[in-house]
């Protein structure tokens, strides 16, 4: 079987080798025409492949880029839930802006499911163009990236890009602890959580051997109990004791179980817990005062993007003025914010509504990230098992 | 040679009708099976036990115990209570709508698993379950504790809620393989109820019963679905295991070891139908 696909692809390959050879020989005979805008998007007018161009300069300027996405009409994106980070405002905004229709698949998936789509999706029009990855994901499939440097890269913190434009920080935010005040009496302190009054209530955000989230849930745990970015296990040892107590809640919170005051406690990132609280006004959002961790998400591109112009036009898009200003709506801390705000760019109304922390802010190493999960892999489903 | 050219032949036009199996069998239960195995102990092209050793370390160890505890509560549970259930359907007359609707509603409820069960118990008993708040209401009594049914505990109870329908389905007709001169004769010979149980009817059932068991043994070890919907925190069973290895976010690169998880579970499975194979091989002599 696998053989007879082989041969069916080498086939393939051969007549389109055919048909570009038939082409170049049409193109020779009328050479003093103008070239061709190419439909495909696979070669934007200086020449440089749409999948390869690293800026909007290689595509002639913004105006080509807009029309090379165009013409391309579609952008896969992947693994971005509408409530999230105000991807459901962001995607129809970008959609309303270029008229490029946007496939949002799996909105629920996992970072690491973004890239198992790739990997098996590819060369196939479905697969994704962009991704937006957890910091642990990013850093280990950056080879499957295509570097590009968008119109504002500049006003990008360095420490929050890579120099190629790899990878780039989008956005990010603090992990935070997020309760009904209506039903369970204030949070002030992780230490709280193990109080009786709290019995049966207290949910982290997905499994911390799984998700991202619940792993810096866990982190931001164990630096209030005296752990350290190098040493979570102080954490894990509060999530047994809550276990223990009755407290912890094995269930995974979402919209849903907020609402319906089944995850009275939830530990989250500060703008997911915050998006609840439009939907029930007495779910009320701290971020632990003493060790705040901040984490940052990652955009990149697919370097097999199917709509390789549509998924860079995306990328402008999102670090332009008006994406950055979108994010902060979805109570994110957008990367350009420091110079937005600098500068005036960033909407006023919004950007108070960011969370503001003092002093020192954690956000750990991808080292300490990898030594941390290898010590949850081993022993967090004893501790809350 | 001419007789047996015909005799190859006739075993060939009988084989044929087949192939079709032959295909599905191939495709999706060898191939795959083959591509576990080799990638449970090939890593970039070279033969190595690293995955395999993995399955012996804390975590693996304990979700494999868990996952042998589940299958077998939930087994032997739903096997007894199946047995009952299924000795007193015997017991009503073939003809009564009883019977009947009892037969109907067991085969639909015994493939009734995955999402769907995990959400009727959420729905019935979960934190915020239609019981759950009537009882609160009534007596103030939390139904849901602590979220027990997002355990290991909930997980043996929703698991032995699909066992015992089909503990019904495969017992009934050993049940029905009773032949009442059995009992005739032993009654004519002077043993009482009790003498013909003991003597006759627990010793012909004993092999049926037992590979009844295992196969609701291999049917809890296997399930994923029910178990995925129910619980998100510490992956306590295999197959949890494996999904964490091939989706997590946090600890990377742990595909292979999702192979290695997968070879164990096939090698468990192998072994409890190897074991139902020899049972039932006994129980057939009789009960046929």
């Amino acid at each position: 079987m696998i053989l007879s696909t082989i041969s069916r692809r080498a086939r393939l390959v051969s007549r389109l080798v055919g048909v570009a050879a038939t082409g170049a020989l049409l193109v020779g005979a009328v050479a003093c025409a103008p070239p061709e805008r190419d439909s495909s998007g696979t070669e934007t007018q200086s020449g440089v492949k749409a999948g390869e161009a690293t800026s909007a300069a290689d595509f002639g300027g913004m105006a080509e880029l807009v029309a090379a996405a165009q013409a391309e009409g579609e952008l896969n994106v992947i693994a971005l839930p509408p409530d999230w980070a105000n991807y459901g405002a962001i995607i129809s905004a970008f959609s309303d802006k270029y008229g490029i229709k946007v496939n949002s698949a799996q909105p629920d998936a996992s970072s690491q499911d973004e890239i198992n789509a790739a990997n098996q999706q590819k060369g196939r029009s479905s697969a994704p163009d962009v991704f937006d990855l957890g910091q642990a994901v990013a850093l280990a499939n950056t080879s499957l990236f295509a570097p590009y440097r968008v119109e504002t890269f500049d006003d990008i913190p360095a420490a929050f890009k890579n120099p190629d434009g790899t990878w780039v920080n989008d956005y990010g935010g603090y992990m935070s602890i997020g309760f009904d005040s209506a039903a369970v009496p204030p949070v002030t302190g992780v230490d709280d959580l193990l109080k009786p009054e709290y019995r049966g209530s207290v949910a982290l955000n997905g499994d911390p051997t799984q998700a991202g989230a619940a792993f810096s849930g866990v982190m931001m745990v164990a630096l209030s109990q005296g752990g350290s970015p190098d040493d979570i296990a102080p954490g894990v040892e509060f999530f047994a004791q809550l276990n223990e107590a009755g407290n912890f809640l094995p269930v995974d919170p979402t919209p849903a179980t907020i609402e319906s005051g089944q995850t009275p406690v939830v530990i989250d990132w500060n703008y997911t817990n915050s998006a609840q609280t439009k939907k029930l006004p007495s779910w009320t959002v701290v971020v632990p005062p003493d060790n705040p961790v901040a984490g940052y998400y990652y955009q990149a591109i697919n370097k097999d993007a199917p709509h390789p112009a549509a998924a860079r036009l995306w990328q402008e898009f999102l670090y332009s003025d008006e994406g950055q200003n979108l994010f902060a709506e979805g109570g994110v801390r957008p990367v350009r914010a420091d110079n937005m705000l600098a500068d005036g760019t960033l909407d006023p109304a919004v950007a108070a509504a960011l969370p503001v922390v003092d002093g020192p802010v954690t956000v750990p190493t991808p080292q300490q990230t990898e030594a941390a999960s290898k010590y949850l892999a081993d022993n967090w489903a004893a501790a809350v098992g | 040679m001419v007789i047996s050219g015909r005799r190859a032949a006739r075993t060939l036009r009988e084989a044929l009708p087949l192939l079709p199996f032959g295909v599905a069998v191939v495709v999706f239960l060898i191939i795959p099976t083959v591509t576990v195995l080799i990638g449970a102990v090939y890593v970039d092209g070279a033969f190595t036990l690293d995955r395999i050793a993995a399955l012996f370390t804390g975590t693996a160890l304990s979700a494999l115990a868990n996952s042998l505890l589940l299958s077998a509560i939930s087994a032997l549970v739903g096997a007894a209570a199946g047995a009952v259930l299924a000795w007193l359907i015997v017991s009503a007359a073939s003809t009564s709508t009883l019977r009947r609707a009892v037969l109907a509603l067991c085969s639909v409820l015994a493939q009734f698993g995955g999402v769907a069960l995990a959400f009727a118990f959420l729905a019935t008993v979960g934190l915020n379950g239609v019981l759950t708040l009537w009882v609160q209401q009534l007596t103030g009594w939390n139904l849901a504790g602590s979220g027990w049914l997002y355990s290991l505990g909930g997980l043996t109870l929703v698991y032995t809620y699909f066992q015992i329908p089909l503990m019904v389905i495969v017992f009934l007709p050993a049940l029905e393989g009773l032949r009442s001169q059995w009992r005739e004769a032993a009654v004519s010979l002077g043993a009482s109820t009790w003498a013909y149980w003991r003597d006759v009817a627990v010793p012909l059932l004993t092999p049926a019963f037992l590979g009844s068991v295992l196969l609701l043994f291999a049917n809890a070890f296997a399930a994923y679905a029910t178990a995925a919907a129910l619980v998100s925190q510490g992956s306590p069973i295999v197959p949890l295991l494996i999904r964490t290895a091939l989706t997590s976010d946090v600890v990377l690169g742990q595909a292979g070891f999702a192979y290695a998880l997968a070879l164990e579970m096939i090698v468990v499975v192998a072994v409890v139908m190897a074991a139902y194979r020899l049972v039932v091989r006994r129980s057939d002599r009789w009960l046929s």
